[in-house]
């Protein structure tokens, strides 16, 4: 029977370290809302997702309620937009009113993000996707809670370089549209190499075409949690220091696993995966980087980062698979800057750059994530940082993405505050070199060979 | 058997047990387990109880709970067994 010593650590880990589960997203496919006509694909992509997600909220804080674990978010992934609007839309402005569609269903259900304002171009871009991505930065200034994702790139496919410049300039243009709010638009917009269908993470989240009709994915978070279990094995030898990682990453991923199954019988929706993601939050001591210089470092950034980082991750996933019957999603460990206390604090002191994020991406999830850059930078430069992460992410078969923030009327030396999860960043200095005749090429990267590993 | 593990932590006083034994008694609620501490002052418990008897859902015993340790000046909590069971068990 459980003991009092396992319900206090239980207890302490939710109170006191910041235990709980991120999010819990619903995937919703739209395939069946097609219609050549705009109203009626409208409507019925209102009435699909009000239905489906009418009890979301409810059913969350019920779970949240009987276990007496927060859940911090509940949230919706619909099949990309490009795909479920490319028979009725032929303007950037038709693909505009299905995102305001999306904003008002999700405000009406009470989720706080509605991913899925999305295109797949991987390999070549239909003119679907290319409007949709034309109309990404009117359709993020006109809602609240869509946000949006482009997959750019795959280890199959290779990078489509047409959307990677398009890219750039679609970041900018957002940026440019939200001024007002910091360029917050932004943050609502990630570009993806190897993007999986099952993220619960916004703002990535999507619903895959090879997803069922509907699908519970659960993500957790548990920085904290960590931080605290290695601050008792201080000095001990790297054995050690991964067991301890292990251990606690398999407790947190089964509060996650059992949420999501949870979910899936109230809600009677089939159970998708557990994201086993670190996911940090501006909150003191739910931090990644804390972690990191738990490990050893004086800031995330300092010589050892990247090695640090990458058995971080290793053991994260390591303990966590054996918690949960389907791991998916992102699982490993976000770096984003603006999220993360202790990141902010290590660009603050001068002790992390643009280019040794890019390297730490290499071994962990995601990318280069919620880092605030110059207003000033030129659309090329920012799909050249684009270029850089997808290769990343093609030639070491991992998802990689871009999540920046060209910040209008701001440069380095200032900072921003986006508030509430999203938090507050300083602005990082970008390379000032040029690499417009690499961008303006046009056309696709190769696909790399899968042989001849090195 | 739906199992709930109640927990009471807070300072000390006379009688904490015993109001919140009486009010699981008076909802026919059924304890299994109880295992209490005291460090350093301060008043460390846990039951574990059987749910299944009472027709009160589990949301009003759980904020009714919380409200009587208001009363008595400590921090009551309900959470169903599943939370402890599924972190460290396999």
């Amino acid at each position: 029977m459980i003991n009092l010593y396992e319900v206090t650590e239980t207890n302490n880990m939710i109170e006191k370290e910041n235990l709980d589960v991120r999010t819990i997203t619903l995937g919703i496919s739209l395939m069946d809302c097609v219609d050549s006509d705009l109203n009626r694909l409208n409507d019925k992509i209102y009435q699909k997702i009000y239905e489906a997600a009418k009890d979301l909220v409810k059913t969350g804080e019920e779970i949240a309620r009987e276990f007496g674990i927060p859940i911090v978010n509940k949230r919706i992934s619909v099949t990309p937009i490009a795909l479920v609007g490319g028979a009725a839309c032929r303007s950037e402005e038709d693909f505009v009113s299905i995102a305001r569609t999306l904003d008002r269903v999700a405000h009406e259900v009470g989720v706080n993000f509605l991913g899925g304002y999305s295109a797949l171009v991987s390999k070549g871009m239909t003119a679907a996707d290319e409007l949709l991505i034309r109309s990404i930065p009117q359709a993020l200034a006109a809602t609240e809670r869509v946000c949006s994702s482009v997959n750019v790139g795959s280890t199959r496919t290779g990078i489509n370089m047409d959307a990677v410049k398009l890219m750039g300039e679609v970041i900018l243009q957002t940026a440019e549209h939200t001024r007002e709010a910091d360029s917050l638009g932004c943050a609502k917009l990630v570009v993806f190499c190897n993007a999986p269908d099952d993220n619960p993470f916004m703002a990535g989240a999507f619903h895959g075409v090879t997803e069922a009709d509907r699908v519970i994915n659960v993500g957790v978070s548990g920085p904290g949690v960590v931080k605290t279990a290695l601050e008792k094995v201080r000095g001990e030898s790297f054995e050690v220091l991964c067991e301890t990682i292990k251990k606690t990453a398999f407790k947190v991923t089964r509060v996650g696993q059992l949420v999501a199954k949870e979910a899936s019988k109230l809600l009677g929706v089939p159970f998708g995966i557990v994201d086993l993601s670190l996911a940090p939050t501006p909150a003191i001591g739910d931090s990644v980087a804390d972690i990191l210089c738990e490990i050893g470092l004086e800031y995330a950034g300092a010589p050892g980062t990247t090695a640090a980082l990458a058995l971080l991750n290793d053991q994260v996933k390591k303990g966590g698979v054996m918690a949960s019957s389907y791991v998916g999603g992102l699982s490993g460990a976000f770096i984003p800057v603006s999220e993360d206390q202790g990141m902010i604090d290590a660009v603050t002191a001068g002790a992390l750059s643009l280019e040794k994020l890019e390297a730490m991406t290499c071994v962990c999830s995601v990318g280069l994530d919620m880092i605030a850059i110059p207003g000033d930078t030129k659309a090329t430069t920012i799909s050249g940082i684009i270029a850089d992460e997808m290769a990343i992410g093609m030639v070491n078969q991992k998802t990689t993405a871009v999540r920046v923030i060209p910040v209008i009327g701001k440069g380095v030396g200032e900072s921003v505050e986006f508030g509430g999860l999203l938090g507050h960043a300083p602005i990082m200095q970008v390379n000032p070199f040029s690499c417009d005749a690499f961008i303006n090429r046009g056309g696709r990267i190769p696909a790399p060979i899968h042989s001849f590993k090195n | 058997m739906k199992k709930t593990i109640i927990t009471v932590v807070g300072k000390d006083t006379v009688g904490i047990i015993a109001r919140v034994c009486t009010y699981l008694a008076g909802n026919g609620i059924n304890i299994l387990d109880i295992s209490q501490t005291i460090v350093q002052g301060y008043f460390n418990m846990m039951m574990i109880v059987d749910t299944n008897p009472t027709d009160k859902n589990f949301g009003d015993m759980a904020d009714e709970l919380g409200r009587l340790g208001e009363e008595i000046g400590v921090v009551i909590k309900c959470q169903k067994e599943e939370i402890f069971d599924q972190m460290h068990r396999i």
